[in-house]
């Protein structure tokens, strides 16, 4: 039992990792309706970026990861105007656009190989103040940080989309791209903004699982990022709330499954659950009936 | 105050416009009228920058807007409200209204907006809090039309607001036109129900297959017998 707990929560610890992440599919699907494959890119490059500044500049690895937040976030308002806003002029079919974003993927994975090498780097803790022990269930001073920081983030995101004038024109362009328009707002601002917040939560994800796990690598957004991919699927692509709890259930169940099954059951158990759930439940937990572009 | 100027549209290889002349002049309501097809609602499209024009001019105030992207011509007045409403269903009728005046930076102009709106559609402001998605069509409607005054246009496009409404409901929002226009906005409508689009309108044009086949005072045009014809059925 107390194995069980221990891994359950280890899971949601990275859960919440990977909801950081699903989110920003979840965003990007919601306006665009596109799955944008290159954000596990965008999420190694926030790690890795933090790492090398952390190094070169000698600062605290917290603001180094709040640096990287910003640079990822460029980086994806970037890889929106520089691949995928000129198909959208050109009012190419779906399928580009979701090839562009995988070849975007593999240029940005291969440039940071060139840039930040392609080993596996070590990255430091970015909480150590210990290990709190609760009737033999241990949780470390990382894990606990990293649910409160993705829980805070996920409500600042929460509350941008709810509750700001600019959360209001998201949702307005979500719904409706033309109409958005004829009320004044500016859609491919609207769409930067979007990238951006996407890419400072990969960024912020990406920081705390490297630290969680000590290391980084160039290739690391792969795996990340169809897993997220598969949370933000699962609890309902397009909604926020489906990506923390997808994020949740990939989290937990991977922690399971490397326990009780074999630390080679860990990366498949979550694409097993969403198969079952698309069988069972289309448009994932939390995802609305009609999700067609109007 | 508005200017089209020989204005041409292409839809893929489909001519919808051939070389249109309209003129809307400050504090007018202006008819448009036609079958379908004839090309009303892309020139509203191209007015308000959905459409992009291949050639002519259009002219706002003395600016030239032509292909000028829609966010800006709502910052500079001109608003529309479009076919088939197009309102956000899963938003409320009070985000729906609020998005009407995004624009607007003065908390006490939108209030003031909100005001003239609930005023003008007293059964928007009964339903504030219910999802857009779930009104019924004439409500949709007004709320389509609400929105578009949110950010106190100059001007105001209207793209068929009776269809699909009962005839009842049709005489209620031609009258609420009227009352805008008298409050001082500028209004061109396009509308299949010629008759009431004439009886509401100072001068009116009517288009044919992409190109104006006449156009006048709308009195003299309701009684023109071509129009009657054509238009307003035989009487």
């Amino acid at each position: 039992m107390v194995v069980f707990i221990q891994q359950f929560i280890n899971g949601l610890a990275i859960g919440m990792a990977y909801s950081l992440i699903a989110v920003g599919f979840s965003l990007v699907f919601g306006i665009l309706r596109l799955v944008n494959f290159a954000h596990g890119a965008v999420y190694a490059f926030g790690a890795q970026f933090a790492l090398v500044i952390f190094v070169g500049m000698q600062i605290s690895i917290a603001l180094a990861i709040l640096l990287a937040m910003v640079a990822a976030g460029l980086l994806g308002v970037i890889i929106d105007k520089t691949a995928l806003e000129p198909l959208r002029k050109k009012k190419s079919m779906p399928i580009a656009n979701l090839i562009t974003t995988i070849g975007i993927s593999h240029i940005l994975v291969n440039l940071m190989t060139i840039y930040f090498g392609s080993q596996t780097r070590g990255f430091p803790a970015l909480f150590s103040f210990g290990m709190i022990e609760v009737a033999g269930v241990r949780v470390d001073s990382n894990q606990l940080m990293l649910c409160l920081v993705a829980l805070i983030l996920m409500g600042v995101l929460t509350i941008v989309v709810q509750k700001s004038k600019i959360g209001l024109a998201i949702r307005a362009t979500e719904q409706n791209t033309k109409a958005a328009s004829l009320m004044g707002i500016n859609v491919n601002f609207v769409i930067s903004f979007v990238f951006f917040l996407a890419g400072a939560s990969a960024a912020i994800a990406g920081g705390l699982i490297a630290s969680h796990y000590r290391i980084v690598f160039p290739a690391m957004g792969f795996d990340a990022g169809l897993k997220a991919f598969s949370a933000a699927v699962l609890g309902g692509i397009g909604s926020l709330p489906g990506s923390i709890i997808g994020g949740l259930i990939v989290g937990v169940s991977e922690s399971m499954a490397a326990n009780f099954l074999g630390s080679a059951y860990r990366d498949s158990v979550a694409f097993v659950i969403l198969i079952l759930v698309l069988i069972i439940r289309p448009t994932g937990l939390f995802g609305k009936k009609a999700i067609m572009k109007v | 105050m508005l200017k089209i100027e020989g204005l041409h549209t292409y839809y893929g290889y489909i001519h919808a416009l051939k070389g249109i002349d309209i003129e809307v002049g400050n504090g007018e309501i202006v008819s448009l009228i036609g079958s379908n097809g004839a090309g009303k609602t892309t020139t509203l499209g191209s007015i308000a920058g959905l459409v992009p024009s291949s050639q002519g001019r259009i002219t706002f105030e003395g600016k030239d807007i032509t292909n000028v992207p829609p966010h800006k011509l709502v910052q500079m007045g001109i608003s529309l409200s479009p076919e088939g409403r197009e309102v956000f269903p899963a938003l409320t009728v009070e985000e729906n209204l609020r998005l009407g005046a995004y624009t607007k930076k003065d908390k006490d102009r939108t209030d003031a907006s909100f005001e003239r709106v609930y005023d003008l559609f007293p059964r928007l402001k009964e339903r504030v809090a219910q999802l857009a998605g779930t009104l019924s069509g004439g409500e949709q409607q007004m709320l389509a039309i609400g929105r578009a005054l949110m950010c106190e246009p100059k001007l105001l496009l209207l793209d068929e607001p009776s269809l699909g409404l009962a005839p009842t409901l049709v005489a209620q929002i031609f009258a609420l036109i009227e009352d805008i226009n008298r409050q001082g906005t500028t209004i061109l409508l396009i509308e299949q129900n010629a008759n009431m689009a004439l009886s509401v309108a100072s001068r009116a044009y009517v288009l044919e297959t992409g190109s104006i086949a006449m156009s006048g005072p709308a009195k003299e045009l309701a009684v023109d017998p071509r129009v009657k014809e054509a238009y307003l059925g035989a009487h």
